[in-house]
């Protein structure tokens, strides 16, 4: 099945796919990134660029799932695996907190041996000792948890939720075209199964990101469809806060040696999704992977949110890619751009607007 | 000069900020733009529209072709008598220090063999003010080059070595330029100039080649048939009024002489120099922004400039394919071995690869050109 009939599947007529799909590969790069930024402008009229303070925390490094473009995971027994315990997590959000962090990012590899109450037991353990918000577990996590007990995803999701857990990260999405999944990502959640843990987690009052990772050698039409089962699944439960679209960076993995995607590649690719996405709010540029210089070109190519501002990340710099940034820097970068930069909770309220919220983390607010 | 390639050329993208609305009519008409014109594009956040006017100015005179060079960087010593002078420098070092190198002329011949094999076109020969090396050297280095590499182009030596190399031996420069010329030399690179600004260079570059002279060697090397490049560093202490002032400049004499090739606005990087440390610059970078639009003013006020070439060792290559959107039609070569930008900090690559180039102009949507050193066509890819 090609994009056009997928989109049909989902309930977009042929002409408004085609329509995208001929916007995506025929218009002028300029052209199309000014019909993105009028998008931008329309959605968020004031001119800030919002921001969080935040911190990853991978809490085991354990993965049996095998990705061919990860170079972080270790087989269970390697000598190079870990799991944090519960203590060294606490530790790592307090010091998180007290550089102004609001919201802590939690992920890990697929660890067959933890079980659901090992998760619920941290969640509690985080709630009780080291308040914050926990944007945690994404849906591949969610599904090794509830196979390995024995639960279904929707009961899995509750307990979590109960346990602490606030919102869910949309990562493990890559390409949500199962033909580029059998390629790369083989023992990986399937996309039915990928945007149906999103929808059960929508459904128990969770918002929840979106993320694509494409230049994995997929198609133009691959990433439009990616897109249109965003879309679909926004339409029925508006759960999504954002989308964040990235490129793989193979450095350190089986699929070292795939081109790397271009900066065009990835401005066409914001453009895109602004324009196609009219159902999400927030479209995230990847500086991780792009670097400062393209994340800030990107503003003007539809996205209007820096992502976060990690204390702490450890997933794509095992790629060797590493473009880690200082408040103030971010800030002058945005501000270059023309634009007000605001740090924000996970909800995309700004910490001006509520300061609150960050003092009852016990987050000093400068 | 080439001929119009494109017919119905217009706007793609509309300014949103109504100060560039009037910009754009005299760029849609061909109009010179005024020192004003060119601060309200500086000032401007309105990226995209700023670009499709460059890119309409860019595409009147090269379509949709973007040339590279397949080029070898030679940088003969890093021993610098500035190097107490021009503070935003990472790369020169006094004689004495541990890091200073001078190469012999077998080890220069020895560098530029090891490239010659990989379908090289041109040696970019630029270096530090070292107070022993005499004219002879360079004449000496040059010749053998030529022999050794006739079909090489020899892009060597800034107006500032230029006037270092006549003071030593007591000639004018255009002496040295004329034996520059018959040593095989056939153009100059535009490094140097910095930022014209009596202010800027008091305050990075004092006592270094002012601009009038660095303006007259420039004037000289067009006037015996010697092209030559230009630039400008950005990003450090100057205004935008500096910046255009500069651009001023370089559009006069090119009005009078013709001899500027192409306009290579150069990112400040501020590693391992005295300018980056006093302000507490570590690991800032030029934005995108400022490196776009440094790209798109310079070809929309340098009206009489065919090219405009983008660095991808200085911008990142990413926003150098970008940049062939924005404005420019050039595009720095394949650069076997760089060493002065990385000195100061620069994480981008030190080569890269001819397909690479390849790949990254036709993703941009243009024609990959392979041009020599006089902008002449060589192949299409």
């Amino acid at each position: 099945m090609g994009v056009l009939e997928v989109g049909q599947a989902l309930g977009f007529p042929r002409a408004e796919v085609k329509g995208y799909l001929e916007a995506y590969l025929g218009m002028p790069l300029l052209e199309l990134g000014a019909e993105a930024d009028r998008q931008r402008a329309r959605r968020h009229p004031e001119g800030n660029v919002s921001y969080i303070v935040d911190r990853n925390i991978n809490y085991t490094n354990v993965c049996v799932t095998d990705c061919t473009f990860c170079a972080f995971y270790r087989r269970p027994k390697h000598h190079e695996s870990y799991t944090l315990t519960y203590e060294q997590i606490g530790e790592k959000i307090d010091e998180a907190k007290e550089l102004g962090a609001v919201q802590i990012l939690m992920q890990g590899g697929h660890n067959p041996y933890l079980p659901l109450d090992w998760y619920v037991g941290l969640l509690r353990h985080i709630k009780e000792n080291h308040p914050i918000h926990v944007h945690a577990f994404s849906a591949s996590e969610i599904e090794i948890i509830a196979k390995v007990s024995k639960l279904s995803v929707e009961d899995t999701l509750r307990e979590l939720k109960d346990a602490g857990l606030d919102s869910m990260p949309g990562a493990g999405a890559e390409i949500l075209v199962d033909s580029v999944r059998g390629r790369i990502a083989k023992k990986k959640t399937d996309t039915a199964a990928w945007i149906a843990i999103h929808e059960a987690a929508h459904r128990l009052g969770m918002r929840t990101t979106a993320t694509m990772m494409y230049g994995t050698g997929e198609s133009m039409e691959d990433r439009l469809e990616h897109v249109l089962q965003l879309k679909a699944l926004q339409q029925r439960t508006g759960g999504f806060t954002a989308f964040i679209p990235w490129s793989m960076q193979a450095q350190g993995t089986e699929m070292e040696g795939t081109p790397p995607a271009t900066g065009v590649e990835y401005l066409r690719m914001v453009a895109m999704a602004r324009i196609v996405l009219d159902n999400v709010d927030n479209l995230q540029v990847s500086y991780v992977t792009q670097g400062p210089k393209m994340a800030q070109v990107a503003l003007r190519f539809g996205c209007n949110d820096f992502g976060s501002l990690m204390i702490e990340e450890n997933v794509v710099s095992a790629t060797g890619t590493d473009f880690i940034m200082p408040e103030p820097e971010m800030r002058r970068i945005i501000e270059d751009a023309g634009f007000t930069p605001k740090q924000r909770y996970q909800d995309y309220i700004l910490v001006e607007d509520e300061p609150e919220r960050a003092r009852s983390y016990g987050v000093a607010l400068v | 000069m080439p001929e119009l390639l494109e017919k119905n050329l217009e706007l793609s993208v509309r300014p949103t900020d109504p100060a560039l609305e009037p910009i754009a009519e005299k760029v849609e008409a061909g109009e010179r733009l005024a020192f004003e014109d060119g601060v309200a594009l500086f000032r401007s956040p309105d990226l995209l529209a700023i670009g499709a006017m460059a890119d309409l100015a860019n595409r009147r005179v090269n379509g949709h072709r973007v040339l590279f060079a397949a080029n070898q960087h030679i940088n003969p010593t890093n021993v610098c008598i500035l190097n107490k002078v021009c503070i935003f420098c990472s790369f020169a070092v006094k004689p004495m220090d541990e890091r200073a190198y001078t190469m012999s002329l077998e080890e220069v011949f020895a560098e530029a063999e090891a490239a010659g094999e990989t379908g090289i076109r041109e040696f970019h020969v630029v270096g530090g003010l070292h107070p022993k090396l005499k004219l002879q050297y360079y004449l000496d280095m040059f010749a053998g080059l030529k022999e050794r590499h006739p079909g090489v182009h020899i892009k060597a030596l800034t107006s500032v070595e230029i006037g270092h190399l006549a003071r030593m031996e007591g000639i004018e420069t255009l002496d040295v330029l004329k034996a520059m010329k018959k040593s095989g030399v056939d153009t100059l690179p535009g490094g140097g100039a910095e930022v014209f600004s009596p202010a800027v260079r008091a305050t990075i570059a004092d006592r270094k080649m002012a601009a009038e002279e660095w303006v007259r060697v420039h004037r000289e090397a067009h006037s015996i048939g010697i092209p030559s490049n230009c630039t400008l560093l950005y990003g450090h202490v100057e205004t935008i009024e500096d910046r255009v002032g500069h651009l001023d400049v370089l559009r006069e004499l090119q009005d009078q002489s013709g001899g500027f090739l192409t306009y290579i606005p150069l990112a400040y990087h501020p590693e391992n120099n005295e300018l980056g440390r006093q302000m507490g610059w570590n690991g800032r970078r030029t934005t995108g922004f400022d490196d776009l639009k440094n790209l798109a003013v310079g070809r929309l006020y340098l009206d009489n400039l065919d090219h405009i070439k983008t660095h991808w060792i200085m911008v990142t290559p990413k926003v150098s394919q970008l940049a062939l959107n924005f404005g420019a039609d050039d595009m720095e070569g394949t650069v076997v071995l760089e060493k002065i930008t990385h000195d100061a900090g620069a994480q981008t690559p030190i080569g890269l690869p001819l397909d690479e180039i390849v790949r990254l102009i036709k993703d941009a949507g243009r024609r990959p050109v392979e041009r020599d050193s006089l902008y002449n066509e060589l192949r299409e890819f």
